[in-house]
């Protein structure tokens, strides 16, 4: 293919494909001027050589000077590991599995059934246990869950397991009550074990637009969120806007979500993410441009 | 929050032109650039935003406009009319048919809040209308589907028509059709697995449902945070199967809910129903104008 100019056009169009893989405005701007002024310092002609400057412009931009951090913080004895965020972005499934995989890395995994709210909620995190193969500490439906969690931690401690991983029910991040509730969970957590919550992570949906910087906000407030798990990117959502809340909030994406499957999981790639952001887009825009000759 | 910054630009552009006396074209332009702004952080699609400053913007700076007595108030009140004329104007019922059992099925993405909305909806149905619903579990993949549905029934005092998970969700539709006949249930809500609207096994499936008796509504299930993509997705869904109509749920959360105008004006089919909590009395008919403001955060 004949590659385009690097001209305002071109600039004009990244920006379009940036704003709609829901990276919003303000980063998008960001990123506008500095490519500019990157693309002129470095003489970049034509669009074939632009994109890998792109790309490091929007690593640069995710990571904002803190190092890639990853991996799962776990500690000698038990870990716990706390999941929380809005109704229906996939903490569940996404502790499903999580599971999986720490116990395919040879450790013993329990999970703690702490959305006593939702419908269904115990007997679907019940089945994501009996495919795994762990154990699940449940309560009947509307009891408290920080009593749920607190037979949880007790029992971890007492069989010894390695990583104990906690569910909570949804809850949208301007309900206070519901907030409060969270926090006396992880304080329960807390209060059991000094230093655990070990990490928090924050479950985001990838076809959530903007809202998802206020879910970040909120939830990193109240829970000391530690990562974030993009889930849903087997769609055609991009999830653009985590890359606004690492560059704000400096919170890292530990994993991703491609899928309802146990193995539908992997750790997070800056340079894979970023190119999906835009690099398609770009494709689909020569494409036309080269049609239209 | 978030979006307190933008809202206050933009009330304070709103304010600008409307105390203005006269306004000219690069007044208008200003404006029109706020609105952008506003849509695009409300996620509203990038192209449902750039035909709307269009339009409004050949409106705006039309003569009548220019030469009326308050043109800044009037700028500012064809941006709030062309948004709730998008939105669908007027509140649009629910359909019912005249041959009995009405079929509806709630369609939609993973997450979205299809059984939760099914339950609500029944129960409005019900408390509203005097039917007689019958809730149909036809989402045999998510784990514990059934007993969420199930649950909700019980909540409920509603029947749930289930097979397990091993008979597929075509056949159990097509049971339930029949049972809700024999037991004169005169509402059939068919609650549908979560699907991406790109898996093409999946999509059948809810064309072969759909086959079995014309339904009276095809709702999409649409979670209120949703960002650019919702067009793709409710362009997919309708492309495939034809919805009559849009449920927006989660709208109790501070979202702006752009994806309400995306949807709206990519397929046509009016939004029916928003969703306002996770209780089982939490749905209300939608309201065009309300949403345009809230869109615009004023
Ligand atoms: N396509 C796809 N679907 C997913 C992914 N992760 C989860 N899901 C689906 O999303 C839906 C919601 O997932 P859950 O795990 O129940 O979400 P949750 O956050 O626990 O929901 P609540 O507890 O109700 O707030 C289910 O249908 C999952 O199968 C993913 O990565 N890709
Ligand atoms: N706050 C709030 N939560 C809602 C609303 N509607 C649904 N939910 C919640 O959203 C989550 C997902 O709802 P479900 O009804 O399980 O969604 P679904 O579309 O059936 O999900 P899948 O079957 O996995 O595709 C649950 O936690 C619901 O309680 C709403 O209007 N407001
Ligand atoms: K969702
Ligand atoms: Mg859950
Ligand atoms: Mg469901």
């Amino acid at each position: 293919a004949k590659y385009r100019k690097v001209d305002e056009d071109f600039f004009e169009e990244l920006e379009e494909i940036l704003l709609q893989a829901d990276v919003g405005f303000e980063t998008v701007i960001e990123l506008m001027d500095e490519l500019r002024y990157e693309v002129q310092r470095k003489n970049v002609r034509d669009t074939s050589n632009v994109q890998s400057v792109i790309s490091e412009k929007l690593v640069d931009i995710y990571q904002a000077g803190e190092a890639e951090t990853n991996e799962i913080n776990f500690v000698d004895g038990l870990t716990v590991i706390l999941v929380v965020g809005v109704n229906g972005v996939g903490k569940t499934t996404t502790i499903g599995k999580l599971a999986h995989r720490f116990k395919n890395e040879g450790k013993t995994v329990m999970l703690a059934a702490g959305d006593t709210f939702r419908a269904g909620a115990i007997e679907q995190l019940d089945v994501w246990g009996q495919r795994v193969g762990v154990d699940v500490i449940k309560q009947s439906e509307g009891s408290d869950p920080a009593a749920v969690m607190y037979d949880a931690v007790r029992s971890a401690k007492s069989r010894g397991v390695d990583v104990l991983i906690c569910d909570t029910a949804g809850r949208l991040q301007n309900k206070v009550n519901l907030m409060n509730e969270l926090q006396k969970v992880h304080r329960v957590i807390s209060r059991e074990i000094p230093g655990a919550p070990h990490e928090v992570l924050l479950t985001l949906d990838a076809t959530t637009g903007q809202n998802a910087m206020i879910q970040a906000q909120t939830f990193k407030e109240v829970t000391d969120v530690t990562g974030i798990v993009l889930t849903k990117l087997d769609g055609t959502a991009k999830g653009g806007i985590v890359l606004a809340i690492r560059n704000k909030l400096k919170i890292p994406v530990k994993y991703v979500g491609l899928g309802e499957k146990l193995d539908d999981l992997q750790p997070f790639d800056a340079q894979k993410y970023v190119y999906g952001l835009f690099a398609e887009g770009l494709d689909k825009e020569q494409q036309l441009e080269d049609a239209d000759k | 929050m978030a979006f307190e910054g933008l809202s206050e630009r933009l009330q304070g552009t709103m304010t600008k032109i409307k105390g203005k006396g006269k306004v000219n074209e690069a007044d208008v332009k200003e404006m029109m650039r706020e609105v952008r702004f506003a849509l695009i952080e409300a996620d509203v699609n990038l192209k449902v935003v750039k035909e709307f400053v269009k339009k409004v913007s050949e409106r705006a700076i039309g003569q009548d406009v220019m030469d009326s007595l308050t043109p800044g108030q009037q700028v500012v009140k064809i941006v709030k009319d062309e948004l709730t004329e998008l939105m669908g104007g007027e509140e649009r019922k629910i359909e019912f048919s005249s041959k009995q059992p009405t079929v509806i099925m709630m369609v939609g993405l993973q997450g979205a809040g299809k059984t939760t909305t099914s339950g609500k909806l029944a129960n409005l149905l019900r408390r509203k209308h005097n039917r007689k619903p019958l809730l149909v579990a036809a989402d045999v993949y998510r784990p514990a589907a059934i007993q969420q549905l199930e649950t909700i029934g019980k909540q409920l005092s509603l029947p749930v028509f289930s097979k397990g998970t091993d008979m597929s969700p075509v056949e159990i539709a097509r049971q339930a059709i029949e049972h809700a006949k024999t037991e004169h249930l005169d509402t059939v809500i068919i609650d549908t697995a979560g699907r991406l609207h790109v898996d093409e096994a999946l999509m059948q499936e809810l064309k072969d449902i759909r086959a079995l008796k014309e339904p009276d509504e095809i709702f999409l299930v649409v979670d209120s945070m949703t960002g650019q993509d919702a067009v793709n997705v409710a362009q997919n869904f309708d492309a495939a199967i034809g919805i009559t109509g849009v449920v927006l749920t989660k709208l109790d959360g501070d979202t702006r809910g752009g994806a309400a105008l995306s949807i709206r004006t990519v397929t046509q089919k009016p939004i029916k129903f928003v969703g306002m909590g996770e209780k089982m009395d939490a749905l209300e008919a939608f309201h065009p104008e309300r949403m345009a403001s809230r869109i615009l955060g004023m």
